[in-house]
């Protein structure tokens, strides 16, 4: 075998609520024990994605496969292989963590339950409170119970929903960490989130705005294919500087970092006349590296601009 | 689709989930017990369409051996509670319209002697009748009372004086229930109101309960089919029906001495038939309700009409057509009458097979409906 297997590979997904369309022609490839990035701004039509991958929802169209099956009419079988954690908790509050998770393994059907739940708690760290409520559990912890649920099954992919909204910045490394294991050993990921640190932490990405899937690729190739520069400034007033620098000619993004101010645009030349002109001796500028999070804000405008 | 089969498995997954849920629910736990007990109690001991013991005075003009005969009969009987000997008829005004008795029953000055003189003298009955349904039977009561209470009376060379009966003597014999004890009547006919309160409200609550926390989500992504989902939750609250039925039947037996002449186990045989067509109300319920609240909306929606159209609350034959049509479409309807064929009557399968069709054909129709409409996904 020399491409690598595809393990998601679904062309011309759409779906439309009530003749708005929310999800437009997306295309995605993932391989096997690949960590894949989904981004885009809220109402990007991320969750509705997910959902027509598991079979929650019907596509209006689109073809292709999903584990091996097809997605429209297979979605029976990759239900089996799918852990899907929601982007809202959605295991039961008023059963204690260990009955979740024996509800869960009774559901796929597990060989031997008892080991499978008490191996999920051990990995959680959660043996110790086994018998409390779910529904007690502080948001990150419910994120963490939701995770173990979702592994329970051996799934062979797993699709989850931003997993760590509201997950401290430890514990948020820890899950990372935990992937990044779980992908080695060949487990495929499509994760969404709002996070650029965790963009980062992705073997690749899929941006989507408005429904329409804008760039993907590597973090270094969406960087490289927005063509976007950007320049760091430093000096006095800062905030009078950004007045005076939006809406000229090639600045597309002013944003305040502390002390700095990033400005972005995808016409370097126009950018650098324009800082040219506006700049006083006083002020110090350099370029420096575009971030995940200016390429995301540059696509959104111009996404936006076509609306 | 591909078709799957039915997994047992999950579907057990399924049941003890929502076991385990059913008892972590205060709420809904304390509603299932307490809708019974709530409604013996009411039904059972408060609410009687029969009141007997009314508040009664009596102004007599007239002191005779009759008007003490009069004032003795209706101390005994239990319809009336004589409380007042009342002394002019400025005070009868105000005891009435005070509230403080039911009925005044006024004996006139020239009582006795028109009564001697065979004229058939009037005795003056005055009902508080803002509720008519306490005075219909104490009425009657009095009538009767007047007449068997003065022959006594009338004795020797009096007796021609005895009002003559007419050509034809009407005797009434009341089957089932004779004494007229509501409690025969209402008991067993809770069972029905009962069951349809509880089997529509909670599953209506227990589906759209996952919708509303969005659990569903989360099982519409397993493996888990809607059949075993469905199943599953309704398993638990059939075994909850008949707890309830249980418990209602033991009262029914013991507390209320309804005396019960036919076959139990018929009547629990029957009696899934007509659980079965409430879960698959509230099953339709939870498809249309977006909220636990619309879903509670909805059953009472349902619940209204059941108890008021059914024969439960009014006798079915009072109602206008329109209403006795729309009755014979509830389930409860059919159900009062096979519960009170079989518990008071003793009837047989044979002579309550015309009231088994049409719940049969209720739950297949709502059924239908429903299954029609639970989606397997979010759309
Ligand atoms: N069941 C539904 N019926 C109608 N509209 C829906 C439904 N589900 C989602 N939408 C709409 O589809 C659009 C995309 O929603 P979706 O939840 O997929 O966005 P998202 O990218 O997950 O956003 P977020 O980052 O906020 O989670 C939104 O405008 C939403 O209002
Ligand atoms: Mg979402």
């Amino acid at each position: 075998m020399t491409a690598p297997e595809l393990v998601i590979d679904v062309h011309g997904v759409t779906k439309s609520f009530d003749g708005r369309v929310v999800v437009n022609a997306i295309e995605m490839q993932v391989a096997r024990g690949e960590i894949y990035g989904f981004l885009g701004p809220n109402g990007s039509g991320k969750t509705t994605f997910l959902r027509m991958l598991c079979g929650l929802l019907t596509p209006d169209a689109g073809h292709g496969h999903c584990l091996g099956y097809d997605f429209r009419s297979g979605s029976a079988e990759i239900k089996k292989h799918v852990g899907y954690m929601t982007q809202r908790f959605s295991f039961y509050e008023d059963l204690s963590l260990e009955e979740n998770l024996d509800f869960m393994s009774r559901i796929y059907g597990l060989p031997n339950r008892k080991t499978a739940v008490r191996e999920s708690l051990d990995r959680l760290g959660l043996a110790g409170r086994r018998t409390q409520l779910a529904g007690e559990l502080s948001g990150g912890w419910k994120q963490r119970l939701a995770l173990a649920a979702c592994l329970i099954h051996q799934p062979r992919l797993l699709l989850l929903d931003e997993p760590t909204a509201g997950v401290d910045p430890k514990a948020r490394r820890e899950f990372w960490e935990e992937i990044h294991v779980l992908a080695a050993q060949g487990l495929t990921f499509l994760i969404t989130t709002h996070y650029m640190d965790e963009a980062e932490r992705c073997h690749r990405l899929a941006y989507i705005a408005y429904g329409d899937l804008l760039t993907r690729g590597s973090p270094e190739e969406v960087l490289r294919h927005a063509g976007l520069t950007t320049w760091q400034v430093r000096g006095p007033q800062l905030h009078d500087l950004a007045e005076a620098l939006r809406g000229q000619p090639g600045v597309e993004q002013v944003v305040a970092f502390g002390t700095a101010l990033h400005v972005s645009g995808r016409n370097a030349a126009q950018l650098r006349a324009s800082l040219e002109s506006t700049l006083t001796p006083a002020h110090h500028s350099e370029p420096i590296e575009s971030g995940l999070e200016d390429v995301f804000i540059s696509l959104m405008d111009q996404a936006k601009d076509k609306f | 689709m591909k078709l799957h089969p039915f997994s047992i498995r999950r579907f057990a997954a399924v049941v003890s989930k929502e076991f385990i849920q059913m008892r972590r629910d205060r709420v809904t736990f304390g509603m299932m017990v307490g809708i019974p007990l709530l409604q013996l109690v009411l039904f059972g001991f408060a609410i009687n369409s029969d009141p007997k013991h009314l508040p009664t005075a009596v102004y007599s003009a007239d002191h005779s051996v009759f008007s003490r005969t009069l004032v003795w009969a209706l101390r005994n009987s239990s319809y009336f509670d004589v409380r007042r000997i009342a002394d002019n008829e400025r005070e009868i005004e105000t005891l009435l319209a005070e509230g403080d008795v039911q009925f005044v029953v006024h004996v006139p000055v020239d009582f006795s002697r028109r009564l001697l003189r065979g004229e058939r003298p009037s005795l003056l009955m005055q009902a508080d009748a803002t509720d008519p349904a306490a005075t219909g039977n104490a009425l009657a009561a009095l009538n009767a009372l007047t007449t068997t209470v003065l022959d006594r009376d009338l004795q020797g060379l009096l007796t021609d004086l005895r009002a003559q009966p007419g050509p034809v003597s009407l005797i009434m014999h009341r089957h089932y229930n004779p004494d007229i004890i509501t409690q025969y009547n209402v008991v067993p006919g809770l069972m029905g109101v009962v069951l349809t309160m509880t089997m529509v409200i909670i599953t209506g609550l227990a589906i759209t309960r996952e919708r509303e926390r969005g659990t569903m989500e989360n099982l519409l992504s397993t493996p888990v089919r809607p059949t075993e989902v469905m199943l599953g939750k309704l398993v638990p609250y059939i075994l909850v029906g008949y707890i309830q039925v249980g418990f209602i039947l033991l009262a029914a037996r013991f507390l209320f001495q309804v005396p019960i002449v036919g076959n139990v186990a018929l009547l629990l045989a029957i009696m899934l038939l007509f659980i079965f067509a409430n879960l698959a109300v509230g099953i339709t319920f939870s498809t249309l309700a977006r909220n636990q609240l619309q879903a509670v909306q909805m059953a009472f929606f349902f619940f209204l009409p059941s108890i008021l159209l059914s024969g439960f609350m009014f006798p079915f034959r009072g109602m206008p057509v329109w209403a006795q049509w729309l009755g014979e479409i509830l389930p409860l309807t059919h159900f009062l009458r096979i519960v009170r064929g079989i518990l008071l009557k003793g009837n047989g399968l044979a002579l309550i097979a015309p009231e088994i069709w049409p719940l049969a054909l209720f739950a297949a129709v709502v059924l239908t409906i429903g299954i029609k409409r639970y989606r397997e996904t979010l759309d």
